[in-house]
């Protein structure tokens, strides 16, 4: 047994396996993985960058777009409209969404299921739809300025932002709900015993604990806005923001040139917000330890009723802004003519039923090939560490910085050439498919690798010690271990393709209308009434999707109890994640 | 049981000089980027023996084991099973059972379809994989509980559904992680002497990864003690026990008693404060090189044994700490203020040599316990 010491030093490479099936297939998935994120990721960014830096001719011209965009006053105009309105639009709604989450979680006030449930409702509706509502509210012949003679000028900054609250009201709220719940009561406990104040203990407790929420919350709205198309498209009259710059400059004067240029300037401020929040959201996790006593609110009346009071005048301004859309929908000619009536559920200048059937064919695609890509491509980066696992990594996290108006105009580059094999997916419902899957993919990816990471390590390795190859493993034992957080993943993939028009209103061709993007045609070409009555049908969809997947959670859940003791509700975490 | 079992025996090195051994390592070494957690480790594991890698942790035992089931790959070095260079096979085709620290049992699947795993694979007919389960089942003694779920059983009975769930493709190689160590107290020592009679009966190769010597002692037929990536010693438990081969092994196995030391002009003798004392023949460093004396607590001579004669010392009792069946005196040697050797005392024997705190305790560091090893040990 001697003992033997080398001289000689160690290599640095290591003893190879023998290349087996299961590896090579390994390998091959990784590399499918990969030809997939750099195909519709990596590569048609780097044709917006390239694009930006060519003259309409297609002449390299170095930075002299970017020069010609800071100097020509009307464009750049967009740049600092899209930072005020996304930073007052994110002032606002955090610290109405502060309090409204704080009134659900730490107070024992009545209606608190209702109040979220309500407050959850922009969730299902495209951004433009705020807008719209708006406008019918507050515009030139809105029922408030008819009754009341006053018109606030709706049009532009006032009304972008109104509608972005609305819009942003229930991510921001998810979050702070997250961070409010996730306290430890001992701290209250020391804070009364040692005799603070209820204003001193909230300053140095309370506040404290949120910080990391507060911020996050701050990063998403200011995203959700900035990158935001649908609400300055209809109320914005002609206040012009980036994301609407990109339009007019693409669609309105065919000048792809600019259009580049601005998707370049725009993806800055979305690509630090989510830096500084992937940064944040790290701390978040170490401020509450394991052993915390979760916070049992005390009876307050006075707080109670003065924050209910709050509380629905919130929800029920979010309730009157769908309201109104019904309403809208459902009578002859708001609001002179209030007969009843369903014509304007014909949709004649759009086809009729074809965008909403669309809408709903693609999201259900979307649901479905992106669940399976992002949770098979989680697994491989998570459980398979290679090399390739890093850039997989990061280019997984990348398309949440990718505002929509971008990766539309970036697909436009990509696959409408002519002559190219890319060219035959442009013009067909799969390209709208694959673009929701980028556009959402970040998100779905964060949510899969924290359910991965969750599991035993050695799932695969105790699988391979028997024989049992990897793909068994994980059909039999991984994925029945995630399902609630791929029925979640698929849940969100599908509400928010129904609800999307970023992306897709580059993409659409006749025959692939979606409904969102119905929505924003029929605004345009005046039939509002029509555009509210497709928005009633997307928020219809969009809550039965959601009450049917509520119903497969809990049988999941059911069926899954024997075998854990906790059972978390993934369908609530989903929400807390949704950047975009 | 069945007869699919390899027909090995206890192994004893010899035994199996006829046989290449069912496990043999040649000069592994492995490196995480530039941390080196093995350099050049090689050792064999004859037919049917139980062998212990022990060490504290960050020594490299779990790395050797994973290299050893193909999890980790080597940076050099060679593998053999029964002879067979394995260094280039996958995990899958090397033919072992293993239980992780975790047990990493799957959690939506009963207990019956854990243990029947590895074998479903297999083309098995479904009536014989029932036998099979219920055997292993049996054998853990957990049939009763074969249509519950993981969550629903104690650490314990967990341990021991991933041992079945290992053993049941009849794997020639076990491989145990740290097995017991995320189990209470009682339950661990139950299962260790479960465990060994199992291994035992089914005459099965082990490999089991510890740090915890009373474990590794109790368990193994043979002990690798590790340390920063090397095997500092490996042989049977008496074997590591009573020859320790470096200051390392003495330390870290059992309890020992340490005395800094002078080498002698006289070969065989130390100096100690003012005291010669003889050691265990062993090498005879020039005088004046710095030693280290190693004496366990139990082999001190106290009581009417210790008259006069070599080794002889008067010590004062300056604490005594009671645990149960005997009590460990703290003892100061002449000249120091504080305690620098333990000697456990027998009950009814501390009242014979008149112990209490402040007296004065003459004894004997019998010549033939006291061990030495040099300093750059």
């Amino acid at each position: 047994m001697a003992v033997l010491r080398a001289d000689r030093a160690i290599p640095d490479s290591v003893v190879r396996h023998r290349l087996d099936g299961e590896t090579a297939l390994r390998y091959l998935l990784i590399g499918l993985f990969g030809l997939f994120l750099y195909l519709f990721v990596l590569y048609p960014m780097a044709k917006v960058l390239w694009r930006s830096l060519l003259d309409n001719d297609g002449a390299f011209v170095g930075l002299a777009n970017y020069v010609r965009y800071f100097s020509t006053p009307a464009i750049a105009a967009s740049i600092t409209n899209s930072l005020y309105v996304s930073v007052v639009a994110m002032v606002v709604t955090v610290f109405l969404a502060f309090l409204y989450a704080y009134a659900l979680t730490r107070t024992l006030m009545p209606w608190r299921g209702v109040f979220r449930v309500v407050a959850m409702l922009p969730i299902f509706a495209p951004s433009l739809v705020q807008g719209i509502a708006f406008v019918y509210i507050f515009g030139n012949n809105g029922i408030w300025t008819r009754l009341t003679d006053i018109n606030i000028g709706v049009y532009g900054a006032k009304g972008i932002i109104m509608a972005e609250v609305f819009y942003c009201f229930p991510h921001a709220m998810l979050i702070l709900i997250a961070a409010l719940t996730a306290t430890d009561a001992r701290l209250y406990d020391a804070a009364s015993a040692l005799g603070a104040s209820r204003l001193k203990t909230f300053r140095t407790v309370t506040l404290p604990g949120v910080k990391y929420g507060l911020m996050s919350a701050c990063f998403v709205v200011f995203t959700l806005v900035i990158t935001d198309f649908g609400a300055p498209k209809v109320i914005g009259g002609k206040f012009s923001v980036m994301a609407t710059e990109i339009y007019n400059q693409v669609v309105g004067q065919q000048n792809f040139t600019m259009g580049a240029t601005v998707s370049v300037v725009l993806l800055i401020p979305a690509l630090v917000a989510f830096v500084v929040d992937r940064l944040i959201q790290r701390r978040q996790y170490a401020l509450v330890s394991s052993s915390a006593k979760p916070l049992e609110p005390r009876k307050n009346p006075l707080a109670e009723w003065s924050l209910f009071a709050y509380c629905f005048l919130i929800a029920a301004s979010i309730a009157a802004v769908y309201l109104v859309i019904l309403v809208v929908s459902l009578v002859e000619r708001w609001p002179y003519r209030l007969a009843f009536t369903l014509k304007h559920y014909a949709f004649d200048t759009v086809g009729g039923y074809t965008p909403l059937l669309n809408s709903v064919y693609v999201s259900a695609l979307t649901a479905v090939g992106g669940t399976a890509i992002v949770f098979i491509g989680a697994y491989l980066v998570e459980k398979w560490r290679t090399r390739a696992s890093a850039p997989l990594y990061a280019l997984s996290l990348l398309p949440v910085s990718i505002p929509g108006m971008v990766l539309g105009l970036a697909y436009i580059f990509t696959f409408n050439v002519p002559g190219s094999l890319l060219n035959r997916l442009y013009g067909t419902l799969a390209i709208l498919v694959i673009s929701n899957l980028i556009h959402y993919f970040t998100v779905p990816f964060l949510t899969a690798t924290t359910s991965l990471r969750q599991m035993d390590a050695e799932f695969e390795n105790v699988g391979s010690s028997m024989g049992v190859p990897f793909y068994k493993t994980f059909w039999r034992v991984t994925v029945p271990i995630a399902l609630p957080s791929i029925i979640a993943i698929s849940m969100y993939f599908f509400l928010n393709a129904m609800v999307t028009l970023s992306a897709v209103v580059f993409l659409v061709a006749p025959g692939t209308e979606l409904a969102a993007v119905a929505v924003l045609l029929m605004d345009d070409a005046g039939d509002t009434a029509q555009a509210a009555a497709m928005s009633v049908l997307i928020i219809a969809t969009g809550l039965m999707v959601r009450f049917a997947y509520g119903g497969l959670m809990r049988g999941v859940t059911r069926r899954t109890q024997a075998w854990t003791a906790t059972a978390t509700d993934q369908v609530a975490l989903m929400g807390t994640g949704s950047l975009k | 049981m069945t007869g699919s079992w390899p027909s090995g025996r206890s192994g004893t090195p010899s035994s199996v000089a006829s046989r290449p051994p069912a496990v043999e390592l040649d000069g592994i070494a492995k490196k995480f980027g530039e941390v080196i957690a093995l350099e050049s480790v090689s050792l064999w594991v004859g037919e049917g023996e139980f062998v212990c890698f022990l060490g504290p942790s960050g020594c490299g035992k779990t790395t050797l084991l994973r290299v050893i089931a193909g999890l980790e790959r080597q940076n050099a070095g060679v593998v053999r099973m029964r002879g067979c260079d394995v260094s280039a096979l996958p995990p899958s085709e090397r033919n072992y059972g293993i239980v992780f620290q975790s047990y990493a049992l799957f959690p939506n699947l009963p207990v019956a379809r854990n243990v029947a795993y590895g074998l479903e694979t297999r083309r098995m007919p479904r009536a014989e994989i029932e036998r099979r389960v219920d055997e292993l089942l049996d054998l853990v003694h957990l049939r009763p509980h074969k249509r519950r779920y993981p969550a629903q059983l104690s650490g314990g009975e967990q341990q021991r559904v991933a041992l079945a769930r290992a053993l049941a493709p009849s794997p020639s190689l076990l491989l145990l992680d740290e097995p017991l160590s995320a189990l209470d107290a009682r339950v661990r020592q139950a299962l260790r002497v479960e465990i060994k009679a199992l291994q035992r009966r089914l005459g099965i190769t082990t490999i089991m990864v510890t740090h915890d010597q009373e474990e590794a002692l109790t368990m193994a037929d043979r002990i690798a003690v590790m340390n920063h990536g090397v095997v500092e010693q490996i042989g049977s438990p008496v074997e590591i026990y009573t020859e320790p081969s470096s200051l390392f092994v003495a330390r870290f196995v059992g309890h020992m008693n340490f005395i800094r030391a002078t080498a002698c002009e006289r070969p065989g003798w130390v100096r100690v404060g003012s005291v010669e004392l003889r050691h265990r023949p062993g090498p005879t460093p020039p005088a004046g090189t710095r030693l280290t004396l190693a004496i366990r607590p139990e082999e001190i001579l106290i009581g009417p044994a210790v008259r006069d004669g070599e080794n002889r010392i008067v010590t004062r009792i300056c604490a005594m700490q009671f645990l149960g069946a005997f009590t460990r005196l703290g003892l100061a040697l002449p000249g120091d203020t504080g305690p620098t050797l333990e000697c456990d005392v027998a009950v009814n024997a501390l009242a014979e040599v008149g112990a209490r705190e402040g007296a004065e305790l003459p004894l004997v560091l019998n010549p033939e316990a006291l061990r030495v090893f040099s300093d750059g040990d």
